[in-house]
C-alpha cells in the first residue's frame, strides 16, 4: 500500500491570502457585468478557497473590445520586437520574484506539488517568457525566388486578437505556454483559465501590468466553458483560438469557430501515449520511467504514458520492480516536501478515475496494485496498475487522466509498433532501448507528435510538441508555437532590368 | 457594351472526344458503386458534353481504403524524395505533351479561354508539379537547441491520407496546386473535383498512372458536394482536408472535420479584394489593371479585384479609360483566339451574377457600362462596372464571382486603407503607386494574404497564397504550401558527457 501522509498534518507553508479574484480587462480588475461569482475548491479538502468573478459573454465582449483596440491602435504590435522582448523579460523577473506565492496558489487550486511548482513549473514559465522574448525580434519572412521579373517577399504578421482557453492541470505552464509566443508575435489576447484553477492566472495578469504590458494586451476572463469559453470560440472579432483540453471540448471549439468567423484554430487534446520497453532496457530505470510517466502530476498530464508495453523477456522482472517502486510512492498533502503525488484536481475527476478503475476490474483486467481512494477528505487516489489488459478494454482506449496504468506484454518490434499505434490519439510515446536501429525504426513508426527515447516528459523550450491524429493540431513550445499567432502575407512588385533571376 | 462574337462561329479547334468518365480508384477507372452518372454541361451552349460516374460515400470509402493502404504499406511515402520527384517530373512532361487536349477539356467544361489554357494554365500546372518535385528531397526538420543534456530533432512527416476538394474555376490549376505538394510530401490522396468540371481531373489521373504514380496514391472521385464532398470531410480515416471554394461550404467542411476525426483543415475561400489606385499612377496602365483584375477568367477567380478605389485627382480620367477598355473587351466563344472572356461556368452562376447586377441597380449604384447577358445561348455576361457605391451595398460586400466591378473615389491614404479593410474577407489586394512610402505603408496596413503592387495576379510557384480573416487559413504555393501535408514530430534522447550545450 502506498505511503500516505496523514490528512491533518499542518502545512509547512502558509497558505497564501488570495489577492486577485476579479476579471482583468483593459488593465483593471473589475467585477463581471452580472456580478456573479463562483467558488474555487481546494482539492486537499474539498473546501472552498474563495469566490472568483464569473465572466460571461458580455465580459468576453468587453475584453475583446479592449484587445481589438490595443491591437488596431495601441502600441504593442507597433513596438519593435526587442522592446516587446524587454517587457516580457521584466515580466519573467517578476514571476521569479513571486515564485513562492504563485506556487502556493497552484498547489491549493490544482493539488499540484508545492516543491515541483517552486522549482520547476513557475521558473519554467519564466523561462518560457524569456525564450519567446528572445525570439520576438527574429520573426522574419522570406524573400522569394520568383520565376519572372518580380520582387516577392513574405511578412509574418501578428494575427490579431487571440483567444486562449487553458486547462487546469498546469495552470502556470499552460498560461505562459500560450501567452508568451502570442505576446512576442505582437498579438493581443483574451485568456480564459479553467474554472477549476483561476487563481494564478489573475495574479499573472497583475504582474503583467507591473511589468509594463500595456492595457488591453492581456485580458483574463475567469468563468466556465459553456459560457465564457463558448463566447470566445464563437466570437466574431477574435482572429485565432488556441485551446488545450479534452477532445470533446476541442470538437465544440472547432465547430464554433467554423460557424462564427472561421477563426484559425489550434488544438492540443488528449492522449493515450504508449511507453514501449524493449528487453535490452535497464529494467530498474525502465520501471522508474514507467511509474513517473503515469504518476507525474497525479496522472493529470496529456502526455502521460498510460499504456506501458514491456517485451516478454524482461516482463516478470519489470513487474516485480514496478510493484516495489509503487509501494514506496508517497501520496499526500502537496505542501509536504516528501509527497510525490497530491490530490486529483476536483470531485468530478476523482469520480471519473474511480469509475474507470471499476471498469477495468469489471472488464477483467488484473489489478496489480492500488485501485482505491485514500483518506476521507479531498480527492486522493492510490497509484493503480492493471495488467492482463486487452486493447479493446476502456482502460486501454480512453484517456483516464489519473494515476492508472495499463500494463501489457509484447513479443516483437512489429507487434509493439502496431499496438502503440492502435489508438485514435497520437500525442506522445516513449521508447526504452539501447539499440540504435530499434530506436530509429520505432521512433519513425509511431504516429505521435513527440517521441522520447530513454527518457519521458523531457520537455524543453526549443522543442515543440503537439498532436497527431485526434490529439489535435498545431504546436506548443519551440519556434513552431509562434506560427499559431502569425499569418503570412506575400507582397509582389514588378522589377525592371534585373541583372539576375 | 462588350464586343460579342456571333454565336454561330464554328470553332476552329476540334472538340476533344471525352476519354475518361469513370471514377479513378486504386489505379483503375471504375463505375460508381451505385452505377449513377451525372451530366457535365458546356457553358457556351448549355448542352450536355458527357455523363460522368457519380461517386458517393461508398466510393469515397473505397478510395480512402486504397489511399490508406498505399500510405501505410505502399512504396510512395517510402521512396526517397528524389524518386517521388522523378515520377512527378515525368507526370509534368506528360502534361506538356497533352496540353491541347487538356486545355480543350477545361474550355468546354468551364468556359475558360482555350488559348490561355494552352499558353498559360496548363504549362503552369506542369511548372507547379516540377516546383514541388524539386522540393521533395529538401523537406528537412531541425535539430533543436536543448537547455539540458538531450539530443532532439524534429521530423516533418507526411501527414497521411489527404482529401482535396477543388472548385470549378481553375480545374487544372487547382488540382495540381493541391496534389503537387501532397505528392512531394509523400502523402496519398482522394480528390473530389467540382461537379461542374470533372473532365480534366480524370484525364490527369490517367496521366498520373502513365507517369508511374503507384496505384492508390492518387484517387479521383467525381460527384457532388453534399454526397462525395461531405463523405471526404467527415471521413474517419482521412488525416487532412484541403478545400478551396465558397465560405459557406468552407464552414461545412470545417464543421464536419470537427465532428468526425478532428482532421487538419485548410481553407481557401472567397474574397472581395480591393485595388487602390493613387493619383501618381499611370492612368492607362491602372485602368487596364483594374479591368483585367475583374474580367480575367470572366471574374471567376477568388482574388478578383472586385472593389476598385481611385484617388480623386485621376478619377475622371480613369473612368473614361475604363469604359473605353470595357467596351473594347471581346466576349465570345472561348475557342476563338480573339476572345478575351468566355461564358460563366453554369446557369446557376450566370443567374446569380445577374441577380447581383439587379441588386446594384436597385440599391442605387450607377451602372457605368455593361449589366446585361449576351446572346441567346450559353451563359455570357457583359463586363459590368458600377460607380457611386456605398460600402453597405451588396455589390460592395458580397463576392459576386463574375465580371462586375464596384468603383469608387477616395481622397486620403487613410481613407483608402480603412475602406480596403472594411470587408470580412482578406484574400488579396492591389496598390498602384510609384511612391515607395505609400507602397510600404499601404501594403503593411491592408489585411490580406497577398498584396500586389503595380501588378495584379502576379502568381509564382515560390510565392505562397492564402487568406486572412474569412478568406480562410493555410497557404497554397510556395514552400508554405507543403505544411498542410506534413506534421511535425519531435524526437528527444538523453546524451551524456557532451562537450557543449
Amino acid at each position: 500500500m502506498t505511503s500516505h501522509c496523514n490528512g491533518n498534518m499542518d502545512s509547512f507553508v502558509k497558505v497564501p491570502t488570495i489577492k486577485f479574484t476579479k476579471l482583468f480587462i483593459n488593465g483593471e480588475f473589475v467585477d463581471s457585468i452580472s456580478g456573479k461569482t463562483f467558488e474555487t475548491i481546494d482539492p486537499r479538502t474539498g473546501e472552498v478557497i474563495t469566490r472568483v468573478s464569473e465572466g460571461d459573454k458580455e465580459d468576453v465582449d468587453l475584453a475583446v473590445k479592449a484587445a481589438r483596440q490595443a491591437f488596431d491602435n495601441g502600441p504593442w504590435p507597433r513596438l519593435p520586437g526587442s522592446e516587446r522582448g524587454r517587457i516580457m523579460m521584466k515580466f519573467a523577473d517578476l514571476v521569479n520574484q513571486h515564485v513562492e506565492e504563485l506556487a502556493a496558489l497552484d498547489t491549493i487550486d490544482g493539488g499540484k506539488l508545492f516543491g515541483s511548482c517552486k522549482s520547476m513549473d513557475v521558473p519554467g514559465a519564466a523561462n518560457c517568457l524569456r525564450y519567446y522574448a528572445g525570439a520576438a525580434d527574429k520573426i522574419h519572412g522570406n524573400v522569394l525566388k520568383m520565376s519572372r521579373e518580380f520582387h516577392g517577399y513574405t511578412l509574418r504578421e501578428p494575427i490579431g486578437v487571440v483567444g486562449h482557453i487553458i486547462p487546469w492541470n498546469f495552470p502556470t505552464i499552460m498560461f505562459f505556454g500560450k501567452v508568451s509566443p502570442a505576446l512576442a508575435a505582437g498579438c493581443t489576447m483574451v485568456l480564459k483559465p479553467a474554472e477549476q484553477t483561476p487563481l494564478s492566472a489573475l495574479y499573472y495578469a497583475h504582474l503583467a501590468k507591473l511589468a509594463g504590458i500595456p492595457d488591453g494586451v492581456l485580458n483574463v476572463v475567469t468563468g466556465f466553458g459553456p459560457t465564457a469559453g463558448a463566447a470566445i470560440s464563437s466570437h466574431m472579432d477574435i482572429d485565432a483560438i488556441s485551446f488545450t483540453g479534452s477532445t470533446e471540448v476541442g470538437r465544440e471549439i472547432m465547430q464554433a469557430a467554423a460557424k462564427s468567423n472561421l477563426k484559425t484554430v489550434s488544438l492540443e487534446l488528449g492522449g493515450k501515449s504508449p511507453l514501449v520497453i524493449f528487453d535490452d532496457a535497464d529494467v530498474d530505470k525502465a520501471a522508474g520511467l514507467a511509474l513517473l510517466g503515469i504518476l507525474y502530476n497525479k496522472g493529470e498530464i496529456c502526455v502521460a504514458s498510460s499504456r506501458v508495453f514491456v517485451q516478454e523477456g524482461i516482463y516478470d522482472e519489470f513487474v516485480k520492480l514496478l510493484v516495489e517502486k509503487v509501494k514506496a510512492w508517497k501520496v499526500g498533502d502537496p505542501f509536504h516536501p516528501k509527497t510525490q503525488q497530491g490530490p486529483q484536481v476536483d470531485k468530478k475527476q476523482f469520480e471519473k478515475i474511480l469509475s474507470y478503475i471499476e471498469h477495468g476490474k469489471r472488464q477483467g483486467a488484473t489489478l496489480l496494485s492500488g485501485g482505491n481512494p485514500l483518506g476521507d477528505k479531498g480527492y486522493y487516489i492510490e497509484p493503480t496498475i492493471f495488467t492482463d489488459v486487452k486493447e479493446d478494454m476502456l482502460i486501454a482506449k480512453d484517456e483516464i487522466f489519473g494515476p492508472v496504468m495499463a500494463l501489457m506484454k509484447f513479443n516483437t518490434i512489429d507487434e509493439a509498433i502496431k499496438k502503440a499505434n492502435n489508438t485514435t490519439y497520437g500525442l506522445a510515446a516513449g521508447i526504452v532501448t539501447k539499440n540504435l536501429d530499434v530506436a530509429n525504426t520505432v521512433s519513425r513508426s509511431i504516429r505521435a507528435g513527440v517521441i522520447w527515447i530513454n527518457c519521458y516528459l523531457a520537455f524543453d523550450q526549443d522543442c515543440s510538441y503537439g498532436g497527431y491524429k485526434m490529439s489535435g493540431f498545431g504546436r506548443d513550445c519551440g519556434l513552431e508555437a509562434l506560427d499559431k499567432y502569425l499569418h503570412v502575407k506575400s507582397i509582389v512588385t514588378p522589377i525592371y532590368n534585373s541583372p539576375w533571376l | 457594351m462588350g464586343s460579342h462574337c456571333d454565336d454561330s462561329i464554328v470553332s476552329s479547334v476540334k472538340i476533344p472526344t471525352i476519354k475518361f468518365t469513370k471514377l479513378f480508384i486504386n489505379g483503375e477507372f471504375v463505375d460508381s458503386i451505385s452505377g449513377k452518372t451525372f451530366e457535365t454541361i458546356d457553358p457556351r451552349t448549355g448542352d450536355v458534353i458527357a455523363r460522368i460516374a457519380e461517386g458517393d460515400e461508398e466510393d469515397i470509402d473505397l478510395a480512402v481504403k486504397a489511399a490508406r493502404d498505399a500510405f501505410d504499406h505502399g512504396p510512395w511515402p517510402r521512396l526517397p524524395g528524389s524518386e517521388r520527384a522523378r515520377i512527378m517530373m515525368k507526370f509534368a512532361d506528360l502534361i506538356d505533351q497533352n496540353v491541347e487536349e487538356l486545355a480543350a477539356l477545361d474550355t468546354i467544361d468551364a468556359g475558360k479561354l482555350f488559348s490561355m489554357g494552352k499558353a498559360v494554365d496548363i504549362p503552369q500546372v506542369a511548372a507547379t508539379l516540377r516546383y514541388y518535385a524539386g522540393a521533395a528531397d529538401k523537406i528537412h526538420g531541425d535539430v533543436l537547441k536543448m537547455s539540458r543534456e538531450f539530443h532532439a530533432y524534429t521530423l516533418r512527416e507526411p501527414i497521411g491520407v489527404v482529401g482535396h476538394i477543388i472548385p470549378w474555376n481553375y480545374p487544372s490549376t487547382m488540382l495540381l496546386m493541391k496534389i503537387s505538394p501532397a505528392l512531394a510530401a509523400g502523402c496519398t490522396m482522394v480528390v473530389k473535383p467540382a461537379e461542374q468540371t470533372p473532365l480534366s481531373a480524370l484525364y490527369y489521373a490517367h496521366l498520373a498512372k502513365l507517369a508511374g504514380i503507384p496505384n492508390g496514391v492518387l484517387n479521383v472521385v467525381t460527384g457532388f458536394g453534399p454526397t462525395a464532398g461531405a463523405a471526404v470531410s467527415t471521413h474517419m480515416d482521412i488525416d487532412a482536408v484541403s478545400f478551396t471554394g465558397s465560405p459557406e461550404v468552407g464552414r461545412k467542411v470545417m464543421k464536419a472535420a470537427a465532428e468526425s476525426n478532428l482532421k487538419v483543415v485548410s481553407l481557401e475561400l472567397g474574397g472581395k479584394s480591393p485595388l487602390i489606385i493613387f493619383d501618381d499612377a499611370d492612368v492607362d496602365a491602372a485602368a487596364q489593371l483594374a479591368l483585367t483584375g475583374i474580367v480575367y477568367n470572366k471574374g471567376e477567380i477568388c482574388v478578383a479585384s472586385s472593389r476598385v478605389y481611385v484617388q480623386e485627382g485621376i478619377y475622371d480620367e480613369v473612368v473614361k479609360k475604363l469604359v473605353e477598355k470595357a467596351k473594347a473587351w471581346v466576349v465570345g466563344d472561348p475557342f476563338d483566339p480573339e476572345v478575351q472572356q468566355g461564358p460563366q461556368v453554369d446557369k446557376k452562376q450566370f443567374e446569380r451574377i445577374l441577380t447581383y447586377i439587379e441588386h446594384g441597380k436597385r440599391e442605387g449604384a450607377t451602372l457605368l457600362t455593361g449589366g446585361k447577358p449576351l446572346g441567346r445561348k450559353g451563359y455570357y455576361i457583359e463586363p459590368t462596372i458600377f460607380t457611386d457605391f456605398k460600402e453597405e451595398m451588396l455589390i460592395a460586400k458580397d463576392e459576386i464571382f463574375g465580371p462586375v466591378m464596384a468603383l469608387a473615389k477616395f481622397k486620403t491614404i487613410e481613407e483608402a486603407i480603412a475602406r480596403a479593410n472594411n470587408s470580412r474577407y482578406g484574400l488579396a489586394a492591389g496598390i498602384v503607386t510609384k511612391d515607395l512610402n505609400v507602397a510600404n505603408t499601404v501594403s503593411r496596413s491592408i489585411r490580406a494574404g497577398t498584396i500586389w503592387i503595380n501588378c495584379y495576379f502576379a502568381f509564382d510557384n515560390d510565392c505562397p497564397v492564402g487568406g486572412y480573416k474569412m478568406s480562410g487559413f493555410g497557404s497554397d504555393l510556395g514552400l508554405e504550401g507543403l505544411y498542410k501535408y506534413l506534421h511535425v514530430k519531435s524526437v528527444v534522447t538523453p546524451i551524456y558527457n557532451t562537450p557543449w550545450l
